[in-house]
């Protein structure tokens, strides 16, 4: 039932590392593919819009489940 | 996507500055920037094999103490022996208990980006370094050298 086609667990990691971790797995991944990435760092959520918009791997969503950010990024 | 690139010119060896130039240059590669970084003088330290670096209280009343050291602790004290070694201690667990990669992590990454790192020639000759002192997949040259990048660059750094 997963709506993504890999997931990034980056739960713990500052910055910049999980837009590192999260490039790397995109790097693997065919184009219109979803990554679906799971961050606890703050400066996350303006990361990956920046990430997004610099890059044109579109962030489809972005979300809190508690404290943790969640990512959804289409592989340009 | 971009073909922007970014200049950064690395001039301190010790832990705290370390920091800016690799987590900046990781972080531009992660965009897609093209990199270069041109280490000097003491921003050699940060292409040695072994890099042991440290951070120091003395002379900096920026940076913050554990347990309100910094309020009551005499300036004098963060001169005694010992102390850059016990504060750099700490800094490293303080950084690693809060997910802070390490500087080695993130000199790795650089290089797996194919940032290009170069190698201030003068100044390893000026303090009798040898190649043999510093990490493979350098670069070795002059201030000539990075211009030829630097005066193309969007961004351009001094650290």
């Amino acid at each position: 039932m997963a709506d993504f086609d890999q997931e990034l667990d980056a739960s713990g990691l500052n910055c910049p590392l999980p837009i590192l971790r999260a490039k790397k797995a995109l790097a693997g991944m065919e184009s219109g593919k979803l990554l679906r990435i799971v961050a606890t760092d703050p400066g996350s959520e303006k990361d990956f819009e920046a990430f997004s918009r610099q890059t044109g791997n579109e962030l489809v969503s972005a979300g809190k489940e508690g404290d943790k950010f969640t990512f959804l990024l289409r592989k340009a | 996507m971009t073909d922007k690139k970014l200049a950064i010119i690395a001039t301190k060896g010790t832990l705290d500055w370390a920091y800016p130039p690799f987590i900046l240059a990781s972080t531009a590669a992660a965009l897609g920037y093209q990199i270069q970084i041109f280490f000097t003088f003491y921003g050699l330290q940060l292409l040695r094999k072994n890099m042991n670096l440290k951070v120091s209280p003395l002379g900096n009343p920026g940076m913050p103490m554990p347990l309100g050291m910094d309020k009551w602790f005499p300036v004098l004290g963060t001169a005694l022996p010992g102390m850059e070694t016990i504060m750099s201690i700490m800094m490293k667990q303080k950084m690693k208990s809060k997910g802070v990669a390490s500087v080695e992590e993130l000199r790795d990454l650089c290089l797996e980006a194919e940032v290009k790192m170069i190698a201030c020639q003068m100044t390893v000759d000026l303090f009798d370094f040898s190649t043999d002192d510093f990490i493979d997949g350098i670069d070795y040259g002059g201030a000539a050298m990075f211009f030829e990048f630097a005066g193309e660059s969007d961004i351009c750094l001094y650290v």
